[in-house]
Protein backbone atom coordinates (compact mmCIF):
# COMPACT_ATOMS: atom_id res chain seq x y z
CA UNK A 1 0.00 0.00 0.00
CA UNK A 2 0.94 3.51 0.10
CA UNK A 3 4.64 4.38 1.67
CA UNK A 4 5.12 7.82 2.73
CA UNK A 5 8.66 7.96 0.47
CA UNK A 6 9.33 11.94 2.00
CA UNK A 7 10.27 11.98 5.31
CA UNK A 8 8.95 15.61 5.87
CA UNK A 9 5.79 13.95 5.06
CA UNK A 10 5.90 11.77 7.40
CA UNK A 11 6.87 14.17 10.12
CA UNK A 12 3.71 16.60 9.08
CA UNK A 13 1.61 13.62 9.04
CA UNK A 14 2.96 12.95 12.76
CA UNK A 15 2.46 16.16 13.62
CA UNK A 16 -1.22 16.49 12.60
CA UNK A 17 -2.68 14.01 12.11
CA UNK A 18 -5.96 15.44 11.35
CA UNK A 19 -4.81 15.82 7.49
CA UNK A 20 -6.56 13.88 5.32
CA UNK A 21 -4.71 11.22 3.06
CA UNK A 22 -6.43 10.34 -0.40
CA UNK A 23 -4.29 7.62 -0.54
CA UNK A 24 -5.16 5.61 2.78
CA UNK A 25 -6.28 2.17 2.33
CA UNK A 26 -10.20 2.73 1.40
CA UNK A 27 -12.27 1.10 4.72
CA UNK A 28 -14.46 -1.46 3.94
CA UNK A 29 -17.63 0.30 4.83
CA UNK A 30 -17.38 3.41 2.49
CA UNK A 31 -18.77 6.60 3.84
CA UNK A 32 -21.59 8.14 1.98
CA UNK A 33 -22.10 11.35 0.57
CA UNK A 34 -23.59 13.96 2.89
CA UNK A 35 -22.50 17.45 1.20
CA UNK A 36 -25.57 19.14 -0.67
CA UNK A 37 -23.39 21.35 -2.51
CA UNK A 38 -19.90 21.43 -4.26
CA UNK A 39 -18.25 25.06 -3.52
CA UNK A 40 -15.12 24.13 -3.11
CA UNK A 41 -12.33 21.03 -1.91
CA UNK A 42 -11.40 22.70 0.72
CA UNK A 43 -14.42 20.84 3.11
CA UNK A 44 -14.13 17.32 1.50
CA UNK A 45 -12.79 14.85 4.00
CA UNK A 46 -10.31 12.12 2.47
CA UNK A 47 -12.87 9.51 2.46
CA UNK A 48 -14.78 11.64 0.45
CA UNK A 49 -12.30 12.38 -2.53
CA UNK A 50 -11.56 8.21 -2.12
CA UNK A 51 -15.43 8.24 -2.68
CA UNK A 52 -15.42 10.59 -5.60
CA UNK A 53 -12.52 9.05 -7.28
CA UNK A 54 -13.87 5.27 -7.30
CA UNK A 55 -17.47 6.94 -8.43
CA UNK A 56 -14.99 8.46 -11.45
CA UNK A 57 -13.87 4.82 -11.96
CA UNK A 58 -17.50 3.69 -12.69
CA UNK A 59 -18.27 6.48 -14.77
CA UNK A 60 -15.36 6.30 -16.73
CA UNK A 61 -16.35 2.80 -17.15
CA UNK A 62 -20.10 3.96 -18.58
CA UNK A 63 -17.97 6.40 -21.20
CA UNK A 64 -16.14 3.13 -22.42
CA UNK A 65 -19.60 1.09 -23.25
CA UNK A 66 -21.38 1.29 -26.76
CA UNK A 67 -24.00 3.05 -25.52
CA UNK A 68 -22.30 5.66 -22.70
CA UNK A 69 -25.81 6.92 -20.86
CA UNK A 70 -27.31 5.66 -18.05
CA UNK A 71 -30.60 6.30 -16.67
CA UNK A 72 -29.28 7.71 -12.93
CA UNK A 73 -30.12 11.27 -13.04
CA UNK A 74 -33.81 10.63 -15.31
CA UNK A 75 -36.46 13.31 -15.18
CA UNK A 76 -33.72 15.56 -13.18
CA UNK A 77 -32.60 19.46 -14.49
CA UNK A 78 -29.61 20.35 -14.27
CA UNK A 79 -29.17 24.13 -14.97
CA UNK A 80 -26.08 25.34 -16.46
CA UNK A 81 -25.77 29.10 -15.53
CA UNK A 82 -22.40 30.80 -16.46
CA UNK A 83 -21.52 34.39 -16.27
CA UNK A 84 -17.96 33.57 -17.77
CA UNK A 85 -16.51 32.07 -21.35
CA UNK A 86 -15.44 29.25 -21.00
CA UNK A 87 -16.13 25.97 -23.42
CA UNK A 88 -14.62 22.84 -22.30
CA UNK A 89 -15.95 23.35 -18.43
CA UNK A 90 -19.37 24.55 -19.54
CA UNK A 91 -19.55 21.34 -22.54
CA UNK A 92 -18.00 19.21 -19.89
CA UNK A 93 -20.99 19.75 -17.82
CA UNK A 94 -23.78 19.53 -20.31
CA UNK A 95 -22.06 16.29 -21.76
CA UNK A 96 -22.15 14.61 -17.97
CA UNK A 97 -25.72 15.85 -17.09
CA UNK A 98 -26.60 14.13 -20.38
CA UNK A 99 -24.75 10.92 -20.34
CA UNK A 100 -26.76 10.32 -16.98
CA UNK A 101 -30.20 11.04 -18.43
CA UNK A 102 -30.75 14.26 -16.95
CA UNK A 103 -32.29 17.67 -18.49
CA UNK A 104 -29.63 20.41 -19.07
CA UNK A 105 -31.06 23.67 -19.82
CA UNK A 106 -28.02 26.15 -20.45
CA UNK A 107 -28.12 29.86 -19.94
CA UNK A 108 -25.07 32.02 -21.50
CA UNK A 109 -25.61 35.45 -19.19
CA UNK A 110 -24.82 37.54 -21.88
CA UNK A 111 -27.89 36.58 -23.97
CA UNK A 112 -30.19 36.68 -20.83
CA UNK A 113 -31.87 38.81 -18.61
CA UNK A 114 -28.83 39.04 -16.81
CA UNK A 115 -27.70 41.52 -19.54
CA UNK A 116 -30.89 43.65 -18.35
CA UNK A 117 -29.80 44.29 -15.02
CA UNK A 118 -30.99 41.27 -13.16
CA UNK A 119 -29.59 40.48 -9.55
CA UNK A 120 -27.91 36.80 -9.35
CA UNK A 121 -30.31 36.07 -6.48
CA UNK A 122 -33.52 36.85 -8.53
CA UNK A 123 -32.03 34.67 -11.77
CA UNK A 124 -31.33 31.75 -9.08
CA UNK A 125 -34.90 32.07 -7.87
CA UNK A 126 -35.65 32.42 -11.40
CA UNK A 127 -34.32 28.90 -12.50
CA UNK A 128 -35.40 27.23 -9.64
CA UNK A 129 -38.74 28.85 -10.24
CA UNK A 130 -38.63 27.19 -13.95
CA UNK A 131 -37.47 23.47 -12.41
CA UNK A 132 -34.30 23.52 -11.98
CA UNK A 133 -32.85 21.10 -9.14
CA UNK A 134 -29.34 21.27 -9.82
CA UNK A 135 -27.47 24.79 -10.78
CA UNK A 136 -23.96 24.59 -12.31
CA UNK A 137 -22.54 28.06 -12.31
CA UNK A 138 -19.68 29.83 -12.75
CA UNK A 139 -19.38 33.95 -11.82
CA UNK A 140 -16.03 36.12 -12.33
CA UNK A 141 -16.94 36.94 -8.76
CA UNK A 142 -15.17 35.12 -6.10
CA UNK A 143 -17.85 33.82 -3.58
CA UNK A 144 -20.52 34.07 -5.87
CA UNK A 145 -21.63 30.47 -6.00
CA UNK A 146 -21.62 30.71 -1.89
CA UNK A 147 -24.25 33.22 -2.02
CA UNK A 148 -26.82 31.47 -4.99
CA UNK A 149 -26.32 28.23 -2.18
CA UNK A 150 -28.27 30.34 0.62
CA UNK A 151 -31.04 30.83 -1.96
CA UNK A 152 -31.11 27.72 -4.60
CA UNK A 153 -33.21 24.95 -3.17
CA UNK A 154 -31.02 22.29 -4.43
CA UNK A 155 -27.71 21.94 -5.14
CA UNK A 156 -24.84 24.38 -6.26
CA UNK A 157 -21.91 22.93 -8.37
CA UNK A 158 -18.87 25.69 -8.46
CA UNK A 159 -17.71 25.31 -11.98
CA UNK A 160 -15.40 28.31 -11.72
CA UNK A 161 -15.66 32.06 -9.24
CA UNK A 162 -13.38 34.64 -10.10
CA UNK A 163 -9.92 33.88 -7.97
CA UNK A 164 -11.35 31.75 -5.78
CA UNK A 165 -11.99 27.84 -6.56
CA UNK A 166 -12.20 25.73 -9.38
CA UNK A 167 -13.17 22.22 -7.45
CA UNK A 168 -13.95 19.90 -10.35
CA UNK A 169 -10.92 21.23 -11.78
CA UNK A 170 -8.67 19.84 -9.14
CA UNK A 171 -10.93 17.04 -8.88
CA UNK A 172 -9.84 16.25 -12.38
CA UNK A 173 -6.43 16.74 -11.77
CA UNK A 174 -6.42 14.52 -8.94
CA UNK A 175 -8.24 11.58 -10.35
CA UNK A 176 -5.65 12.18 -13.81
CA UNK A 177 -2.26 12.39 -11.73
CA UNK A 178 -3.63 9.33 -9.29
CA UNK A 179 -4.39 7.21 -12.50
CA UNK A 180 -1.04 7.52 -13.96
CA UNK A 181 1.11 7.37 -11.18
CA UNK A 182 2.68 4.00 -10.09
CA UNK A 183 0.28 2.00 -7.55
CA UNK A 184 -2.16 5.33 -7.55
CA UNK A 185 -0.28 7.18 -4.76
CA UNK A 186 0.86 10.39 -5.05
CA UNK A 187 2.34 10.18 -1.51
CA UNK A 188 6.00 12.04 -1.68
CA UNK A 189 5.63 12.72 -5.08
CA UNK A 190 6.91 16.23 -6.42
CA UNK A 191 3.87 18.30 -8.38
CA UNK A 192 4.77 21.42 -10.00
CA UNK A 193 2.33 24.37 -10.32
CA UNK A 194 3.83 26.64 -12.92
CA UNK A 195 2.73 30.48 -14.08
CA UNK A 196 -0.18 33.01 -13.13
CA UNK A 197 -1.00 31.66 -9.45
CA UNK A 198 -2.07 34.95 -8.48
CA UNK A 199 -5.51 34.98 -10.47
CA UNK A 200 -5.66 31.15 -10.22
CA UNK A 201 -8.71 29.40 -8.75
CA UNK A 202 -7.06 26.41 -10.49
CA UNK A 203 -4.30 26.33 -8.18
CA UNK A 204 -6.04 27.90 -5.16
CA UNK A 205 -8.40 24.67 -5.32
CA UNK A 206 -5.74 22.02 -6.16
CA UNK A 207 -3.82 23.12 -3.27
CA UNK A 208 -5.96 21.47 -0.47
CA UNK A 209 -6.51 18.40 -2.99
CA UNK A 210 -2.91 17.37 -3.44
CA UNK A 211 -1.63 18.61 -0.13
CA UNK A 212 -4.40 16.13 0.75
CA UNK A 213 -3.21 13.52 -1.36
CA UNK A 214 0.39 13.89 0.52
CA UNK A 215 2.17 15.26 -2.78
CA UNK A 216 5.48 17.21 -2.58
CA UNK A 217 3.68 21.10 -4.12
CA UNK A 218 5.57 23.52 -5.31
CA UNK A 219 4.11 26.43 -6.70
CA UNK A 220 6.27 28.66 -9.08
CA UNK A 221 6.15 31.74 -10.90
CA UNK A 222 7.02 35.48 -10.98
CA UNK A 223 7.54 37.11 -7.45
CA UNK A 224 4.43 39.03 -9.09
CA UNK A 225 2.46 36.51 -9.88
CA UNK A 226 2.88 34.45 -6.37
CA UNK A 227 2.27 37.09 -4.35
CA UNK A 228 0.61 35.97 -1.27
CA UNK A 229 0.84 32.23 -1.41
CA UNK A 230 4.20 32.35 1.35
CA UNK A 231 1.70 33.15 3.49
CA UNK A 232 -0.62 30.43 3.33
CA UNK A 233 2.53 28.14 2.78
CA UNK A 234 3.54 29.07 6.58
CA UNK A 235 -0.26 29.12 7.58
CA UNK A 236 -0.58 26.05 5.71
CA UNK A 237 2.64 23.97 7.28
CA UNK A 238 1.04 25.05 11.06
CA UNK A 239 -1.94 22.90 9.92
CA UNK A 240 0.05 20.11 8.11
CA UNK A 241 -0.81 21.12 4.75
CA UNK A 242 2.86 22.19 3.13
CA UNK A 243 3.73 23.57 -0.04
CA UNK A 244 6.80 25.56 -1.36
CA UNK A 245 6.52 28.67 -3.22
CA UNK A 246 9.71 29.36 -5.62
CA UNK A 247 10.38 32.15 -8.12
CA UNK A 248 12.69 29.48 -9.73
CA UNK A 249 11.73 27.67 -12.17
CA UNK A 250 14.76 25.27 -12.23
CA UNK A 251 14.56 24.68 -8.72
CA UNK A 252 10.40 23.78 -9.04
CA UNK A 253 10.86 21.64 -12.14
CA UNK A 254 14.20 19.68 -11.10
CA UNK A 255 13.12 15.95 -10.34
CA UNK A 256 9.20 16.49 -10.73
CA UNK A 257 6.82 13.57 -11.38
CA UNK A 258 3.91 16.60 -12.63
CA UNK A 259 4.43 19.70 -14.18
CA UNK A 260 1.09 21.30 -14.71
CA UNK A 261 1.68 25.00 -16.10
CA UNK A 262 -1.31 28.04 -15.89
CA UNK A 263 -2.61 30.02 -18.43
CA UNK A 264 -1.55 33.48 -18.57
CA UNK A 265 -4.64 35.37 -18.08
CA UNK A 266 -4.68 38.10 -19.88
CA UNK A 267 -8.21 39.50 -19.25
CA UNK A 268 -7.58 39.09 -15.62
CA UNK A 269 -4.12 41.02 -15.69
CA UNK A 270 -3.29 44.56 -14.59
CA UNK A 271 -0.76 46.04 -15.50
CA UNK A 272 2.38 46.25 -13.90
CA UNK A 273 2.49 42.65 -13.31
CA UNK A 274 4.54 40.76 -16.32
CA UNK A 275 6.56 43.00 -18.28
CA UNK A 276 5.75 41.73 -21.77
CA UNK A 277 4.44 37.93 -23.22
CA UNK A 278 7.31 37.30 -24.58
CA UNK A 279 9.87 38.01 -21.38
CA UNK A 280 7.34 35.85 -19.15
CA UNK A 281 7.66 32.89 -22.06
CA UNK A 282 11.47 33.26 -21.89
CA UNK A 283 11.98 32.44 -18.44
CA UNK A 284 8.72 31.05 -17.15
CA UNK A 285 7.36 29.16 -20.26
CA UNK A 286 7.34 25.51 -19.95
CA UNK A 287 9.83 24.20 -23.02
CA UNK A 288 11.10 20.75 -23.85
CA UNK A 289 14.58 22.15 -22.21
CA UNK A 290 12.71 23.04 -18.76
CA UNK A 291 11.09 19.80 -19.08
CA UNK A 292 13.95 17.44 -19.52
CA UNK A 293 15.21 18.95 -15.89
CA UNK A 294 11.95 16.85 -14.74
CA UNK A 295 11.76 13.31 -14.07
CA UNK A 296 12.20 11.58 -18.02
CA UNK A 297 8.44 9.83 -17.60
CA UNK A 298 6.97 13.27 -15.88
CA UNK A 299 3.90 14.23 -16.99
CA UNK A 300 2.78 17.86 -18.56
CA UNK A 301 -1.10 19.21 -17.40
CA UNK A 302 -2.73 22.06 -18.53
CA UNK A 303 -6.20 23.10 -17.81
CA UNK A 304 -6.76 24.92 -20.43
CA UNK A 305 -7.44 26.71 -22.58
CA UNK A 306 -4.18 27.02 -23.79
CA UNK A 307 -1.73 30.06 -24.95
CA UNK A 308 0.74 28.43 -27.35
CA UNK A 309 3.82 29.56 -26.50
CA UNK A 310 3.78 31.55 -23.86
CA UNK A 311 3.42 29.54 -20.77
CA UNK A 312 3.71 25.99 -22.93
CA UNK A 313 5.32 25.37 -25.63
CA UNK A 314 3.06 23.72 -28.58
CA UNK A 315 5.51 20.74 -28.31
CA UNK A 316 5.60 19.98 -24.96
CA UNK A 317 1.43 20.50 -25.21
CA UNK A 318 1.72 18.15 -28.05
CA UNK A 319 4.23 15.83 -26.77
CA UNK A 320 4.14 11.98 -25.51
CA UNK A 321 4.03 13.26 -21.64
CA UNK A 322 1.23 15.42 -22.11
CA UNK A 323 -1.77 14.36 -20.46
CA UNK A 324 -3.54 17.14 -21.21
CA UNK A 325 -6.35 15.54 -23.34
CA UNK A 326 -6.95 12.92 -20.56
CA UNK A 327 -7.64 15.97 -18.42
CA UNK A 328 -10.76 16.63 -20.60
CA UNK A 329 -12.00 13.27 -20.77
CA UNK A 330 -11.34 12.44 -17.10
CA UNK A 331 -13.43 16.10 -16.87
CA UNK A 332 -16.65 14.34 -18.38
CA UNK A 333 -16.33 11.03 -16.01
CA UNK A 334 -15.53 12.93 -12.65
CA UNK A 335 -18.36 15.38 -13.55
CA UNK A 336 -20.87 12.40 -14.07
CA UNK A 337 -20.06 11.52 -10.30
CA UNK A 338 -20.11 14.72 -8.66
CA UNK A 339 -23.67 15.46 -10.00
CA UNK A 340 -24.58 11.86 -9.33
CA UNK A 341 -23.66 12.22 -5.78
CA UNK A 342 -25.21 15.29 -4.97
CA UNK A 343 -28.32 14.31 -6.66
CA UNK A 344 -28.43 11.94 -3.97
CA UNK A 345 -28.05 14.28 -1.49
CA UNK A 346 -31.81 16.25 -1.98
CA UNK A 347 -34.42 16.82 0.29
CA UNK A 348 -31.85 16.14 3.29
CA UNK A 349 -30.96 18.93 5.56
CA UNK A 350 -27.01 18.62 5.53
CA UNK A 351 -24.64 21.17 3.78
CA UNK A 352 -21.52 21.14 3.13
CA UNK A 353 -19.37 21.97 5.51
CA UNK A 354 -17.01 24.69 3.95
CA UNK A 355 -15.36 26.51 6.38
CA UNK A 356 -14.52 23.32 8.16
CA UNK A 357 -10.92 23.01 6.64
CA UNK A 358 -10.56 26.80 7.01
CA UNK A 359 -7.43 25.96 9.26
CA UNK A 360 -4.93 26.59 6.63
CA UNK B 1 -27.15 -10.53 15.96
CA UNK B 2 -27.72 -13.97 13.94
CA UNK B 3 -31.20 -15.64 12.63
CA UNK B 4 -32.32 -18.63 11.63
CA UNK B 5 -30.35 -20.76 9.51
CA UNK B 6 -31.97 -22.00 6.40
CA UNK B 7 -29.08 -22.93 4.10
CA UNK B 8 -26.05 -24.58 5.49
CA UNK B 9 -22.33 -23.82 3.45
CA UNK B 10 -22.91 -27.89 2.72
CA UNK B 11 -26.94 -26.79 1.32
CA UNK B 12 -25.21 -23.56 -0.65
CA UNK B 13 -22.73 -26.02 -2.30
CA UNK B 14 -24.82 -28.38 -3.69
CA UNK B 15 -27.63 -26.07 -4.95
CA UNK B 16 -24.48 -23.93 -6.78
CA UNK B 17 -23.96 -27.39 -8.62
CA UNK B 18 -28.07 -28.13 -9.26
CA UNK B 19 -27.46 -24.68 -10.68
CA UNK B 20 -25.11 -25.39 -12.96
CA UNK B 21 -26.44 -28.78 -13.70
CA UNK B 22 -29.95 -27.30 -14.72
CA UNK B 23 -28.44 -24.51 -16.90
CA UNK B 24 -26.21 -26.81 -19.18
CA UNK B 25 -29.40 -28.47 -19.56
CA UNK B 26 -31.36 -26.19 -20.46
CA UNK B 27 -29.35 -24.84 -22.89
CA UNK B 28 -28.39 -28.24 -24.19
CA UNK B 29 -24.83 -27.60 -24.02
CA UNK B 30 -22.52 -24.47 -22.76
CA UNK B 31 -22.56 -22.78 -26.32
CA UNK B 32 -23.17 -19.42 -26.66
CA UNK B 33 -23.50 -19.27 -22.70
CA UNK B 34 -22.70 -16.09 -20.05
CA UNK B 35 -22.88 -16.11 -17.01
CA UNK B 36 -23.39 -12.23 -15.36
CA UNK B 37 -23.29 -11.85 -11.91
CA UNK B 38 -25.63 -9.02 -10.27
CA UNK B 39 -23.14 -7.10 -7.21
CA UNK B 40 -22.01 -7.67 -4.73
CA UNK B 41 -23.20 -11.42 -4.19
CA UNK B 42 -24.37 -12.57 -7.32
CA UNK B 43 -20.38 -11.90 -8.75
CA UNK B 44 -18.75 -15.08 -6.45
CA UNK B 45 -21.97 -16.72 -7.32
CA UNK B 46 -21.87 -16.67 -11.01
CA UNK B 47 -17.98 -17.82 -10.89
CA UNK B 48 -18.76 -20.64 -8.64
CA UNK B 49 -21.88 -21.49 -11.15
CA UNK B 50 -19.06 -21.97 -14.18
CA UNK B 51 -16.34 -23.40 -11.51
CA UNK B 52 -19.12 -26.14 -11.22
CA UNK B 53 -20.25 -26.68 -15.13
CA UNK B 54 -15.91 -26.45 -15.82
CA UNK B 55 -15.78 -29.37 -13.58
CA UNK B 56 -18.74 -31.23 -15.29
CA UNK B 57 -18.84 -30.12 -18.72
CA UNK B 58 -14.82 -29.46 -19.00
CA UNK B 59 -15.87 -25.87 -20.32
CA UNK B 60 -14.83 -22.39 -18.98
CA UNK B 61 -18.11 -20.31 -19.45
CA UNK B 62 -17.49 -16.57 -19.35
CA UNK B 63 -18.62 -14.66 -16.44
CA UNK B 64 -19.28 -11.11 -16.14
CA UNK B 65 -19.89 -8.75 -13.05
CA UNK B 66 -22.89 -6.24 -13.80
CA UNK B 67 -23.94 -3.28 -11.25
CA UNK B 68 -27.16 -1.67 -11.64
CA UNK B 69 -26.71 1.43 -9.37
CA UNK B 70 -27.45 3.75 -12.24
CA UNK B 71 -31.27 1.70 -13.12
CA UNK B 72 -32.37 1.75 -10.00
CA UNK B 73 -36.15 2.84 -9.94
CA UNK B 74 -35.56 4.94 -6.27
CA UNK B 75 -32.39 6.64 -6.73
CA UNK B 76 -34.71 9.91 -5.96
CA UNK B 77 -36.03 8.15 -3.10
CA UNK B 78 -32.86 7.10 -0.89
CA UNK B 79 -31.38 9.13 1.20
CA UNK B 80 -28.10 9.03 0.07
CA UNK B 81 -26.90 7.57 -3.21
CA UNK B 82 -25.72 3.67 -3.34
CA UNK B 83 -21.97 3.51 -3.88
CA UNK B 84 -21.03 1.74 -6.59
CA UNK B 85 -19.63 -1.21 -7.39
CA UNK B 86 -18.45 -1.00 -11.26
CA UNK B 87 -19.22 -3.48 -14.35
CA UNK B 88 -17.28 -5.82 -15.83
CA UNK B 89 -18.85 -7.59 -19.17
CA UNK B 90 -16.95 -9.90 -21.73
CA UNK B 91 -16.98 -7.85 -24.76
CA UNK B 92 -20.03 -8.73 -26.85
CA UNK B 93 -23.04 -9.87 -25.36
CA UNK B 94 -25.33 -9.73 -29.02
CA UNK B 95 -26.79 -13.47 -29.80
CA UNK B 96 -25.51 -15.27 -26.36
CA UNK B 97 -27.84 -16.83 -23.80
CA UNK B 98 -26.82 -14.62 -20.70
CA UNK B 99 -27.99 -16.00 -17.08
CA UNK B 100 -28.52 -13.28 -14.73
CA UNK B 101 -27.48 -14.32 -11.10
CA UNK B 102 -28.12 -12.93 -7.80
CA UNK B 103 -28.55 -13.97 -4.20
CA UNK B 104 -32.19 -13.36 -3.30
CA UNK B 105 -35.08 -12.54 -5.51
CA UNK B 106 -37.81 -10.44 -3.44
CA UNK B 107 -39.47 -7.67 -5.29
CA UNK B 108 -37.91 -8.29 -8.81
CA UNK B 109 -36.77 -4.46 -8.57
CA UNK B 110 -33.08 -5.27 -9.05
CA UNK B 111 -33.70 -7.74 -12.35
CA UNK B 112 -35.42 -5.16 -13.92
CA UNK B 113 -32.70 -2.93 -13.47
CA UNK B 114 -30.52 -5.06 -14.91
CA UNK B 115 -32.23 -6.12 -17.69
CA UNK B 116 -32.50 -2.36 -18.56
CA UNK B 117 -28.69 -2.27 -17.92
CA UNK B 118 -27.95 -5.42 -20.12
CA UNK B 119 -29.74 -3.66 -23.30
CA UNK B 120 -28.07 -0.75 -23.17
CA UNK B 121 -24.50 -3.10 -24.17
CA UNK B 122 -26.43 -5.17 -26.62
CA UNK B 123 -29.13 -7.83 -27.87
CA UNK B 124 -28.91 -11.15 -26.33
CA UNK B 125 -30.22 -14.38 -27.91
CA UNK B 126 -31.93 -14.83 -24.19
CA UNK B 127 -32.05 -13.78 -20.69
CA UNK B 128 -32.61 -16.05 -18.29
CA UNK B 129 -32.31 -15.94 -13.86
CA UNK B 130 -30.90 -18.03 -11.70
CA UNK B 131 -31.14 -17.33 -8.11
CA UNK B 132 -29.71 -18.75 -4.72
CA UNK B 133 -32.92 -17.92 -3.16
CA UNK B 134 -36.35 -16.96 -4.13
CA UNK B 135 -38.42 -15.30 -1.11
CA UNK B 136 -41.63 -14.42 -2.79
CA UNK B 137 -43.34 -11.02 -2.71
CA UNK B 138 -42.82 -10.31 -6.59
CA UNK B 139 -43.26 -6.35 -7.07
CA UNK B 140 -43.25 -7.31 -10.81
CA UNK B 141 -43.79 -9.94 -13.55
CA UNK B 142 -40.20 -11.35 -13.08
CA UNK B 143 -40.03 -15.18 -12.62
CA UNK B 144 -36.57 -17.47 -12.07
CA UNK B 145 -35.50 -19.52 -14.52
CA UNK B 146 -33.21 -21.55 -11.93
CA UNK B 147 -34.08 -21.38 -8.00
CA UNK B 148 -31.46 -22.89 -5.34
CA UNK B 149 -34.48 -22.74 -2.47
CA UNK B 150 -37.74 -21.41 -2.43
CA UNK B 151 -38.61 -19.75 1.21
CA UNK B 152 -41.81 -18.41 1.80
CA UNK B 153 -41.01 -14.77 3.51
CA UNK B 154 -42.90 -12.69 5.47
CA UNK B 155 -42.17 -8.71 4.38
CA UNK B 156 -41.06 -7.81 7.72
CA UNK B 157 -38.44 -10.58 7.90
CA UNK B 158 -34.81 -10.34 6.37
CA UNK B 159 -33.26 -12.93 4.60
CA UNK B 160 -29.19 -12.47 4.94
CA UNK B 161 -27.31 -14.73 2.63
CA UNK B 162 -23.00 -14.72 3.33
CA UNK B 163 -20.92 -16.37 0.81
CA UNK B 164 -17.25 -16.67 2.03
CA UNK B 165 -15.65 -14.62 -0.93
CA UNK B 166 -17.27 -11.68 0.45
CA UNK B 167 -18.63 -12.48 4.58
CA UNK B 168 -16.06 -14.92 5.01
CA UNK B 169 -18.14 -18.07 5.49
CA UNK B 170 -21.13 -19.31 3.35
CA UNK B 171 -24.66 -19.54 5.06
CA UNK B 172 -28.57 -18.36 4.64
CA UNK B 173 -30.18 -16.68 7.39
CA UNK B 174 -33.52 -15.59 8.06
CA UNK B 175 -34.55 -12.95 10.53
CA UNK B 176 -36.82 -10.20 11.79
CA UNK B 177 -36.50 -6.76 10.68
CA UNK B 178 -35.56 -3.70 12.82
CA UNK B 179 -37.40 -1.07 11.36
CA UNK B 180 -37.04 0.02 7.76
CA UNK B 181 -33.56 0.66 7.40
CA UNK B 182 -32.36 3.48 5.22
CA UNK B 183 -30.89 2.72 1.84
CA UNK B 184 -32.21 -1.05 2.02
CA UNK B 185 -31.59 -2.79 -1.06
CA UNK B 186 -33.96 -2.39 -3.47
CA UNK B 187 -34.14 -6.64 -3.72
Amino acid sequence: MSVVADPTAAAAAAVEPAVPSVDTAPGSQPVPWRHRHLLDVDGLSASDLDLVMRTTDAMREVLSRPIAKVPALRGRQVTILFYEASTRTRVSFEVAAKNLSADVVNIAAASSSVAKGESLIDTVRTVEALGAQMLVMRHSTSGAPYLAAEVFGGSVLNGGDGWHAHPTQALLDLYTMRERMPGGSLAGRKVVILGDLLHSRVARSNIWTLTAAGADLWLCGPATLVRGFEAWAGRGAAAGRRFHVTTSVDEAVRDADVVMALRIQRERMAAGLLPSLREYAARYGLTRERLALARPDALVMHPGPMNEGVEIAADVAAGPQSVITDQVTNGVAVRMALLYLLAGTHGTQSTQGSHAGGAA
Amino acid sequence: MSGRQIMSADEIRRATIRLSHEIVEKQTGTEGLLLIGIQRRGVPLAHRIAAAIAENEGVDVPVGALDITFYRDDLSMVAQQPVVKGTELPSGIDGRTIILVDDVLYTGRTIRAAMDALVDFGRPLAIRLAVLVDRGHRELPIRADHVGKNVPTSREELVRVHLEEIDGDDGVEIERMAPEPVGAPVG
